[in-house]
């Protein structure tokens, strides 16, 4: 059975699915993806489907239940280069997608998830107001504030 | 019974000029002047000249060899009537008026008693010339629908243009009925131009639809879910206020997609979308 290979590429994952996608290769991708985005810990995943020109009903749920999973596991997931003809199909089956983010190709996915991590990530101490104090461990405002 | 060697008729054809002008004469009265007489008379004896022929080398069948020529000429004559507007009818009827002339002859050869103007005659020539006319109309009714349909795909190219209006902005006015077939491609030209222009913003432009109904509204959704899927944004505009109370009245959602009232709007909030501001210069020299 084909794998398709999961890159860590900062804090985000990258998969291209460049082989025909079977049931078993999919369902395979799905396990590989979760125990990955825990390991590396990613924010991020981005799934570049620009080479799938053929999907069907149970492809397309994959893609909704790659999104659920990895939202579970607080990582975002981006799908990206889909076909005209794979979205009209996709559409046709009555599968929105709803929930995963899509983009254009590649570079425009780094971004959206650029733009999610900078939203998410902590601020910088300096760019707190100053009445505003870290919370220390245990709850309590941190000692000689 | 002499049905197929077509004798009779062939010693009618004979007296060709005669034939002829009593066709002449008579197919041109449901015409009614839209062909000149001296072009119909071309015509007319153009097919007397083949259907002589036709009639010496295969009889009366109609399907046989040797009418292959009379069944090309008058393909090409149905067709090309079919083309310049005739009415079946008027098609049909200048092929039935050689009945007619026929008739006229077989009376006339019948007193002056050479052949005889029997009913057998009468119905031999009659039955050739239906058969004739059922080839005509056969022909001219291909023709039509040869020009519907080219002119239906005429169409589909004609009104399904993809425009780009700005970097990373491309509109589709739809110009006439919405159908199935039709959001199919409109469908496909639109999101392959998205990908081919790495375009993230798509204005569908509905001013010159005149009726959304439900099936329409639904064409329109899938296109922008499938837009959606691609990572574009698609925006709906030209939405006249009649269209907005139908639409209403029907109860179809729209959910969370952009509609816009004109194309500018649509523009406008399409060029916010990819970061562009548009500023007004202040004129005068204040």
């Amino acid at each position: 059975m084909e794998r398709v290979p999961v890159l860590s590429l900062g804090d985000a994952l990258l998969v291209s699915i460049q082989v025909d996608l079977q049931d078993n290769t999919v369902l395979a991708l799905q396990e590989d993806l979760a125990e990955r985005i825990v390991s590396t810990g990613a924010r991020g995943v981005l799934i570049d489907i620009s080479a799938v020109d053929i999907v069907d009903s149970f492809i397309g749920r994959m893609f909704a239940s790659i999104a659920a999973l990895s939202r579970l596991l607080d990582a975002e997931t981006v799908v990206v280069g889909m076909r005209p003809a794979v979205a009209i199909t996709l559409v046709e089956l009555g599968l929105s997608l709803d929930g995963v983010r899509t983009a254009l190709d590649v570079e425009r996915g780094m971004k959206i998830l650029r733009a999610l991590s900078d939203r998410r990530g902590l601020p910088v101490a300096d760019e707190l107001d100053d009445d505003l104090v870290p919370v220390a461990e245990g709850g309590g405002p941190a000692a000689g504030a | 019974m002499a049905q197929a060697d077509g004798g009779r008729v062939q010693a009618l054809l004979r007296s060709e000029d005669k034939v002829l002008r009593r066709w002449v004469e008579a197919a041109e009265t449901p015409l009614r002047g839209r062909l000149t007489t001296g072009e119909l008379e071309r015509t007319c004896s153009d097919l007397l000249a083949v259907l002589g022929e036709a009639v010496a080398g295969g009889g009366l069948d109609v399907t046989s060899a040797a009418y292959a020529g009379a069944r090309g000429f008058l393909a090409e004559l149905s067709r090309d009537w079919a083309r310049r507007g005739f009415s079946p009818s008027e098609t049909a009827s200048a092929v039935f008026a050689l009945k007619d002339a026929l008739f006229a002859a077989a009376d006339e050869d019948g007193e002056g008693g050479e052949s005889g103007g029997d009913l057998a005659t009468v119905l031999e020539s009659s039955r050739w010339v239906d058969a004739l006319g059922l080839v005509t109309f056969e022909s001219f009714a291909r023709a039509r629908e040869q020009v519907i349909s080219e002119q239906a795909e005429q169409l589909l190219e004609l009104t399904t243009p993809v425009v780009k209006l700005w970097e990373g902005v491309v509109a589709v006015p739809l110009i006439g009925t919405l159908d199935s077939a039709r959001t199919q491609i409109v469908m496909e030209k639109l999101l392959q131009t998205l990908v081919d222009t790495g375009s993230e913003h798509a204005i569908i432009d509905i001013t010159g639809v005149p009726a959304v109904d439900t099936e329409v509204a639904q064409h329109l959704l899938k296109t922008v879910v499938a837009a959606r899927l691609m990572g574009a944004e698609c925006t709906i505009s030209g939405i006249r206020p009649q269209i907005a109370q139908t639409i209403v009245m029907l109860g179809i959602e729209f959910g969370d997609i952009t509609t816009k009232s004109t194309l500018a709007d649509a523009l406008l909030h399409a060029m916010r979308g990819t970061g562009v501001e548009v500023v007004r210069r202040r004129t005068g020299s204040r």
